[in-house]
């Protein structure tokens, strides 16, 4: 299946270890932006309790949930420490300023 | 196949079991637990630090609700099973639940001993055995009247010690001559009755208890000799006896226990039985080493190996009294073969003695001075001839061999099979080789690690010590917590060098004091970001992306990701406009639930954040701002109505709640900061709970500090009196800028007064008027920053970002 990547906006939409969040029809996605400028995409949902990871504290490549304190890495979407379980990660590309993720469940629904 | 095994009670023992077993056989069995009461299984020797106030339920839990999911383990909550049926092989509980078994653990512990006196039944007679104990106590030593303790062993004299903590006025009831006689000499029960005296604990020995007195509740104790003791409260500690009822019903062998094998097998080959319910070779157990040796037998044998078995030693007993020091181990009886070695210091409140049969060590007791507790341990394990230190052997291990007295020296020349935490047997060898194998650098590493230490935690100071000597220079047992793990520093430290090193951001801070991680974490951040605000209220940049959520929008989140609005309303006073304008905005923005707080002012719960700048933008429009309800700032001043309404009212406490509140708002603090005025010493804004309150009385203004009423239940302490309004502001806001200076990030203002001391603190508000005054200006400088409405900047447009999503992506597809 052919990705389709999808434009949410520019780098600098999102604030330095920060995030926004992208609305599609499967519920959040939280785009992350670290200290390093790395960008990541993971689903706005927190394994533990359902917490919105996006309004989180991001330190390193990781978010600490504003719920209970889980600690979700950017990269893995596992948790991080002594707690276990793991959220999806979305693929991003950057285009300059420019970013897209890829959203392949939505391409072949729109299909 | 999976095995089935069922496990009766969820304490201490067969929780360890299942530690063992999970490492010995994992996947082997599939667990089911019942357990009567309704929770977790919990550390039950630390539940006296839980009644003093030193812990708080969540740091006792062992396992908590994450382990047994990790493992699989069914847990029934609250059930206590009734019945065994050996022949089917299944156990059901009072709620109707049968389960089958392959293997049957029963560990139903003991049950407190109830002396059978008329009145043990009225309500308030309470035993001490777990939580739901402790949780009814601390509920009656809020009336602060007088309890009774019954039984002057080890768990009734740590009952009235904490209850004396609380604030009771406590008498212990022993019936024998002295108190802990099973673990004490007479000398040394006399000097633990001293210390208990000097608490302001009434001890009364020899004290037979005739009936428990009182209509309908309890009102005092009746003594055999017709002395009445008045209490509301009595707590029963006069010892246990093991649950075997349930066996016996089975038809399982019960002596005084249930009678188990060497491998902790009862008379039926597939139940075990460990914990204070089992008896073995005669015995029973109560403290936890040799419960935990029955957990390790146990799972050996479920696990297949069946050579383990079950040996006894003597374990030594330890007070969970915060400055009494005792220690008691073995036999010190006196008789014919035996000899004894005494030493005693009244000034400094040492007895020391030692019991010893043939040149070998038979029994210990210390008191006052129990740091060689360890090496005598030692000495009578091994039985060691101690002919040759005869002389010396008094003063403690650091006088054998001409060795000058030092601590350090006497942990170093133990040797490695020293036992060093009786808890859990771990001797010397186990903790250094672990430090050095896993690289272990903090206490509550060793803890995870190797358990020393993480039961009752008597022997902290030991491990520290070995810490000390394994690490070298790397461990200094004097250093405080670290703030997080991306640092090694505590609190008190960072703030000191923020200050000292003039560190004005977040990255200044990081880079001076050598933090470990590139962007700190989420708990450093926040922490900075205070001492920051706090210390440069003119230079420093808030750094919003360093402040947890509520704090960033300015709202509070839920369970569900929606947020919570709170206006301020000052002194909690309202009126028909505002009333209108927050049922307009209700009705606009179809908000679900609106809420009266605690506080005095209204919570609109449920919104949208993209909602939020438009709610604000309407309450702001009636002349509404943020009540910071979300803030790790000055939240509310709660009032009454005082001398314009209160035919009992003595000054304007309405009037001057709002103008501390219009004085203090915005303010950051180390936690959150709620106030409150009362009229008159009726109290009805409950002012004697807040972390500051006023008590209007005729003469002026008694000011209240550090109370809680939240996970710990204070009543405030008495700052002092002052006569007028302006008095009261200036010592009030010069108290919160004191605890904004010094306190820890989230720790609220009763703890910080606990570290710091009442006295220090009343010298300087009260005491000092230059330092007062300093305080003072420096709240009213910080404030020309913080006073600005964050609602009213983000209606503006600041912080955009946050209230949209970023794209919205994908439904127009889906719609085609």
């Amino acid at each position: 299946m052919t990705v389709n990547w999808i434009s949410i906006g520019l780098l600098t939409d999102i604030p330095l270890r920060g995030a926004r969040c992208v609305k599609t029809p499967d519920g959040k996605i939280a785009v992350f932006r670290t200290a390093e400028n790395q960008i990541f995409a993971i689903d706005d949902h927190c394994p533990h309790k359902g917490g919105p990871l996006s309004q989180g504290i991001v330190h390193g490549a990781a978010v600490t949930c504003p719920l209970h304190n889980w600690v979700i890495s950017l990269e893995t979407g596992k948790a991080l420490g002594a707690d276990e379980g793991s959220v999806r990660t979305i693929p991003v590309r950057i285009d300059g300023e420019h970013l897209f993720i890829a959203l392949e469940a939505l391409a072949s629904r729109a299909a | 196949m999976t095995e089935k095994l069922v496990i009766i009670g969820n304490g201490m023992a067969p929780g360890r079991m299942l530690e063992h077993l999970f490492e010995q056989a994992p996947g082997r069995y599939a667990v089911t637990i019942f357990n009567a009461e309704p929770r977790v299984n919990y550390d039950r020797i630390m539940l006296s630090p839980v009644l003093s106030g030193e812990k708080s339920y969540e740091e006792i839990v062992i396992h908590g609700d994450g382990w047994y999911i990790q493992h699989g383990i069914t847990l029934y909550k609250g059930h206590k099973i009734v019945a065994i049926d050996r022949a089917a092989k299944t156990v059901t509980s009072d709620h109707g639940v049968t389960e089958n078994y392959d293997k049957l653990v029963i560990a139903t512990g003991s049950v407190p001993f109830i002396i059978p006196v008329p009145g043990k039944d009225l309500p308030g007679v309470l035993t001490y055995r777990d939580l739901d104990d402790v949780q009814a106590m601390l509920l009656a030593a809020q009336s602060r009247e007088k309890a009774v303790v019954i039984g002057g062993g080890l768990l009734g004299l740590e009952a009235a010690a904490g209850l004396a903590s609380r604030g009771m006025d406590v008498t212990v009831l022993h019936v024998m001559p002295t108190l802990m006689e099973r673990q004490l000499d007479p000398a040394a029960g006399y000097l633990l009755q001293r210390a208990v005296e000097d608490r302001g604990i009434k001890v009364i020995t020899k004290a037979n208890t005739k009936q428990i007195i009182g209509d309908g509740k309890v009102e005092g104790v009746e003594l055999a000799d017709g002395t009445i003791i008045p209490a509301t409260l009595v707590v029963m500690a006069v010892g246990i006896r093991p649950s075997a009822g349930l066996a016996k019903d089975a038809g399982l062998a019960v002596n005084r226990g249930i009678v188990v094998d060497s491998g902790m097998l009862t008379s039926d080959g597939d139940i075990y039985s460990v914990g204070e319910c089992a008896e073995v070779d005669g015995m029973v157990y109560g403290l936890v080493a040799p419960l935990y040796e029955m957990a390790r037998v146990a799972a050996s044998h479920l696990a297949g190996d069946r050579s383990a078995a079950f040996v006894h030693s003597d374990t030594p007993t330890k007070l969970k009294v915060t400055g009494i020091n005792l220690f008691s181990l073995g036999d010190f009886a006196e008789g014919d073969d035996r000899e004894e070695i005494v030493l005693r210091d009244a000034t400094a409140g040492v007895y020391k003695r030692v019991v010893l049969r043939q040149n070998r060590i038979i029994g210990t007791v210390l008191y006052g001075e129990t740091a060689d507790g360890a090496w005598f341990n030692d000495l009578k394990k091994k039985q060691t001839d101690i002919s040759e230190m005869r002389d010396t052997l008094i003063f403690g291990q650091a006088y054998q061999g001409g060795a000058p007295l030092d601590p350090m020296a006497a942990v170093a020349a133990l040797p490695d099979d020293a036992e060093i935490c009786g808890c859990n047997g771990v001797c010397k060898g186990k903790i250094t080789s672990t430090i050095t194998a896993k690289a272990l650098t903090s206490l509550d590493d060793v803890r995870a690690h190797t358990k020393a230490s993480a039961s009752c935690g008597s022997c902290t100071g030991l491990v520290e010590q070995l810490m000390s000597l394994t690490l070298g220079a790397a461990y200094n047992p004097a250093t405080v917590t670290p703030m997080c793990t991306c640092t090694t520093l505590g609190h008190d430290d960072v703030r000191r060098l923020i200050k000292a090193k003039g560190l004005k951001t977040i990255p200044a801070v990081m880079q001076e004091l050598e933090w470990k991680t590139s962007c700190g974490c989420a708990k450093c951040r926040p922490a900075l970001n205070y001492y920051l605000v706090c210390d440069f209220p003119d230079e420093y940049a808030d750094d919003y992306q360093s402040r947890y959520i509520n704090e960033r929008v300015h709202a509070n989140i839920q369970k569900d990701g929606t947020y919570s609005v709170v206006p301020r309303m000052w002194g909690g006073v309202t009126n028909s406009n505002e009333l209108r304008a927050i049922a307009d905005v209700v009705d606009k923005f179809e908000i679900p639930m609106v809420k009266v707080t605690g506080g005095q002012r209204i919570d609109l719960l449920g919104i949208e954040k993209e909602d939020l700048p438009a709610v604000w933008a309407d309450l702001g429009k009636a002349g509404f701002v943020s009540g910071q309800a979300y803030a790790k700032g000055l939240r509310t001043v709660k009032t009454c109505v005082g001398s314009d309404w209160c035919r009992f009212g003595t000054q304007d406490s309405t009037g001057l709640g709002i103008r501390i509140e219009k004085f203090m708002w915005g303010s950051w603090t180390p936690a959150k900061l709620k106030l409150a005025v009362s009229g008159c010493p009726r109290n009805c804004a409950e002012a004697t709970c807040k972390d500051i309150g006023v008590i209007c009385v005729d003469s002026g203004f008694e000011i209240h500090f550090a109370g809680a009423a939240g996970l710990d239940i204070k009543g405030t302490e008495v700052l002092g009196m002052v006569h007028t309004e302006d008095e009261a502001l200036e010592y009030i806001v010069a108290l919160a800028q004191m605890y904004r200076e010094q306190g820890r990030y989230l720790e609220r203002i009763y703890k910080w007064a606990k570290r710091i001391g009442l006295d220090e603190i009343r010298r300087q508000i009260m005491g000092d008027a230059d330092k007062r005054r300093g305080y003072y200006e420096r709240f009213v400088f910080s404030q020309k920053f913080a006073q600005v409405d964050p609602w009213s900047e983000r209606v503006s447009g600041k912080d955009k970002h946050e209230f949209k999503p970023m794209a919205t992506v994908g439904f127009a597809q889906a719609a085609e």
